[in-house]
């Protein structure tokens, strides 16, 4: 490393650490304080996983709203408020921060490093992020402001123009949707720039760019795709609240400004932002499938090219959420044909999988289930988003439930899946104990079978013509008993979600005892004691394959034999 | 282990350096803000309902310019000499770059009190205005933000506290100035040339 560090007189403390009045004030203080990259990754993932539940009792309620035809369960103002909540909460506060949770606990112990490369900024990225998200839930209290009107935001996860302006969305709850999204912004953008710098500046010996774990490659895509995603969004809020604070015009019709422009910078985030969901969750998968399949992974250099791949091609589809709006031919060609094109390098990434997955000594356990109905789920949703990218199909479906159902395909059967996944997959190395694979399956079946109730029903309510954003509907339209199939789908899928959240407290006391290494995997993390210690390796490895501890396990075999 | 490529560990193992690809990172993080303020000034050049029109009220500002370009060359020179250990050179090249930038925020506090005092132009007149006011008021945060970095290194050197060992952590600092520096040829460009 190039940075210079100063001779540090008396490094080591040797005076006698003072009594602390209280034992749990002592530990809670040090979870504040903490720069240590594997405290922060647990508290980003405590983070995404309290806000699941919260978002996912959002879904529940609306779609006990929606079970019946002119239910009133929920008011129309407060339906509003849960479907925006529900998208901005599972986007930015669940979404965002499981990237981190993992990006941070993981990319430092597979790349061999001692911590990430700003230890001070990992801690103020996270905290950036965690107070844009108690400042997004504050505005349930503080959102009635000085006018007594508002509440939770209610203005859509989009937040198309003109309904933000001053006139139509008085209050301040559209204010502390804008600020909150701001500051969570910072708090990304931190995080990106730590797992650019730790990837490219703290490998350990040996450890090149074509020897680095899948993940890895995934998270550094990711960062590298956030820098430029992420902050037009920034740029948009704060136009936003130009307008909203200052009198500005950039939204507003009415002194010539364009309502059209902020569904251009909005979606020019928006569409990326998918891909900077999804591809972490290609990483997990990418670990995971080789592991239980007992097989390197099939075409690694493919996979690396084919993730560069659709970061690139993600950040010229976004106007195909805008279809409707009337671009001209050669717009809607081309955002047509850009979408489409994205099916080539995901296309790449599922025969990748498969082909690790052909003639592999497959073992069943939790982590593999969820990875092989994630394939076959992110199949199905790459093939609705295809129908989707023709343009004269989405003028007919475009704000249908077809379109909802399409992108939960994606959200939740490829991302959650492999989520899910991937908690079962690194829970050991995290607590030192094993989930219990029999609640482990329990969640896995309910899971599947109520994401398929609900999320395939839905395709067809979205056929029969039900617009989304609707709080109720009439009950002579024949969607009554497909929405309440969805509904009771949803319910399964809250139970499954709860008994995960029982596993993870269950497992963390009465857990089977995990060893450094319980699943016979091939990447650094397995090498050190689970937990970690605090400074990860005793001695700093030297790795000579992408399978580091495959060489070790078979000095007679070893994988750089192979490996150009 | 029978045999390791034993060759591997021969070869030095060199890794770029934290600090600039992190500055990196930023600077293009920050140039996809700017992208956006940039794509909406150009998009409403001209469609403003109600005067005045930036040909109306707009004057090049050539000094300005001249200083925050200058002052790219002022902070290499100083990059140079730190690097060479001269802490007394670096400290008053280092100096005329703080100085060129205050003429320039100077220049930008004079632009804009004549713009809202006998134009009448302020953020809420029109879309040039705040378009005007946005692009160019985020640009000046920058600068800001930019010379209290450079003041505290100025006082850091004067106090005594820099020497050579630091001249990595300045280049990097000065990435930042020079990207700020780069981003003003562009919003010159889009305001005063294309935009007039």
């Amino acid at each position: 490393m190039g940075v210079q560090t100063l001779p540090i007189d008396a490094a080591l403390d040797v005076t006698t650490p003072r009594r602390s009045p209280s034992q749990l004030l002592e530990w809670l203080h040090g979870w504040v304080v903490t720069v240590d990259h594997k405290q922060l990754g647990l508290m980003y993932m405590l983070y995404a996983i309290v806000f699941l539940l919260v978002g996912g009792a959002e879904a529940i309620a609306i779609r006990i709203q929606l079970a019946f035809p002119n239910n009133l369960f929920l008011s129309p103002e407060v339906y509003n408020e849960m479907f925006t909540m529900h998208g901005t909460t599972m986007v930015f506060l669940v979404g965002m921060m499981y990237i981190f949770a993992f990006g941070n606990y993981l990319v430092p112990l597979m790349i061999g490093a001692r911590d990430m490369a700003f230890p001070r900024l990992n801690a103020f990225s996270f905290w950036m992020s965690a107070f844009g998200g108690l400042l997004l839930y504050y505005s349930f209290i503080g959102g009635f402001g000085l006018y007594g009107m508002g509440g939770a935001p209610d203005v859509t996860w989009w937040a198309y123009a003109p309904l933000t302006a001053k006139a139509f969305s008085p209050g301040h709850a559209t204010d502390y949707w804008a600020l909150a999204l701001i500051v969570m912004g910072f708090g990304t953008l931190g995080s990106a720039i730590n797992i650019i710098a730790t990837t490219l500046c703290l490998r350990c010996r040996g450890m090149t760019l074509l020897h680095m774990p899948l993940f890895v490659w995934l998270m550094f895509v990711t960062s590298g795709l956030i820098l430029i995603v992420i902050t037009p969004l920034t740029a948009a809020q704060i136009m936003l609240l130009i307008d909203r604070y200052l009198g500005g015009h950039f939204f507003d019709t009415q002194a010539g400004g364009s309502a059209t422009i902020w569904m251009h910078f909005f979606w020019i985030f928006g569409h990326p932002e998918v891909y900077v969901l999804v591809l972490p969750a290609f990483g997990f998968a990418s670990e995971i499938i080789p592991v239980f399949s007992r097989k390197a992974i099939f075409g690694y250099p493919a996979m690396v090219a084919a993730s560069v791949g659709i970061a690139f091609v993600s950040l010229g589809v976004w106007a195909h959420h805008m279809f409707t709006i009337g671009m001209t031919s050669v717009g809607n060609a081309f955002f047509a044909l850009s979408t489409m094109l994205v099916g080539i390098p995901t296309g790449i990434k599922i025969f990748n999988w498969l082909a690790t997955l052909w003639g592999g000594k497959i073992r069943f356990a939790t982590p593999m289930l969820f990875c092989i109905a994630f394939l076959f789920q992110f199949l199905i949703a790459g093939l609705t988003g295809i129908m989707l990218a023709v343009a004269p199909w989405d003028w007919q479906l475009h704000n249908s439930y077809f379109v909802i159902a399409h992108f939960h395909y994606v959200l939740v059967g490829a991302i959650v899946f492999n989520i899910f996944a991937a908690v079962y997959y690194w829970y050991p190395k995290v607590t030192g104990r094993m989930l219990s694979e029999t609640l482990g399956k329990w969640h896995f079946w309910l899971f599947l079978i109520g994401f398929h109730v609900t999320f395939d029903t839905m395709h067809f309510v979205g056929f029969l013509g039900m617009p989304r954003s609707i709080y109720t509907y009439m009950p002579d339209r024949g969607w009554n008993t497909l929405n309440l199939i969805i509904s009771l789908g949803g319910f399964v899928q809250g139970i499954a979600v709860l008994i995960f959240a029982w596993n993870l407290i269950y497992s963390w006391f009465r857990g089977k005892e995990a060893g450094n290494d319980p699943w016979d995997a091939w990447t650094l993390e397995w090498s050190v004691p689970s937990p970690p210690p605090p400074y990860n390796f005793a001695t700093d490895p030297v790795v000579y394959s992408r399978r580091p501890l495959w060489d070790i396990k078979h000095p007679d075999d070893p994988d750089w034999k192979y490996e150009a | 282990m029978s045999a390791m490529p034993i060759s591997r560990f021969a070869e030095p193992w060199v890794l770029p350096s934290r600090g600039r690809v992190a500055m990196l990172s930023l600077i293009i993080g920050e140039s996809a803000i700017f992208t956006i303020f940039v794509v909406a000034y150009i998009y409403y050049i001209g469609r403003s309902l109600s005067p005045p029109a930036p040909a109306q009220v707009l004057d090049v500002p050539v000094l300005n310019t001249i200083c925050l370009l200058s002052s790219s060359v002022t902070i290499w020179l100083a990059e140079r000499q730190i690097e060479r250990g001269k802490i007394k050179t670096f400290a008053v090249w280092w100096a005329f770059t703080i100085a060129l930038g205050l003429i320039f925020i100077g220049g930008t506090a004079i632009e804009w009190h004549k713009l809202i005092v006998v134009d009448e132009l302020t953020i809420r007149t029109n879309l040039f205005g705040t378009t005007f006011y946005s692009l160019v008021g985020l640009h000046a945060t920058h600068v800001i933000v930019g010379l209290i970095g450079l003041s505290l290194i100025l006082l850091f050197t004067l106090t005594g506290h820099v020497n050579e060992r630091h001249a990595e952590r300045i280049q990097v600092f000065a990435l930042y100035w020079h990207f700020v520096d780069a981003v003003w040829v562009v919003v010159f460009t889009v305001v005063y040339i294309i935009g007039r």
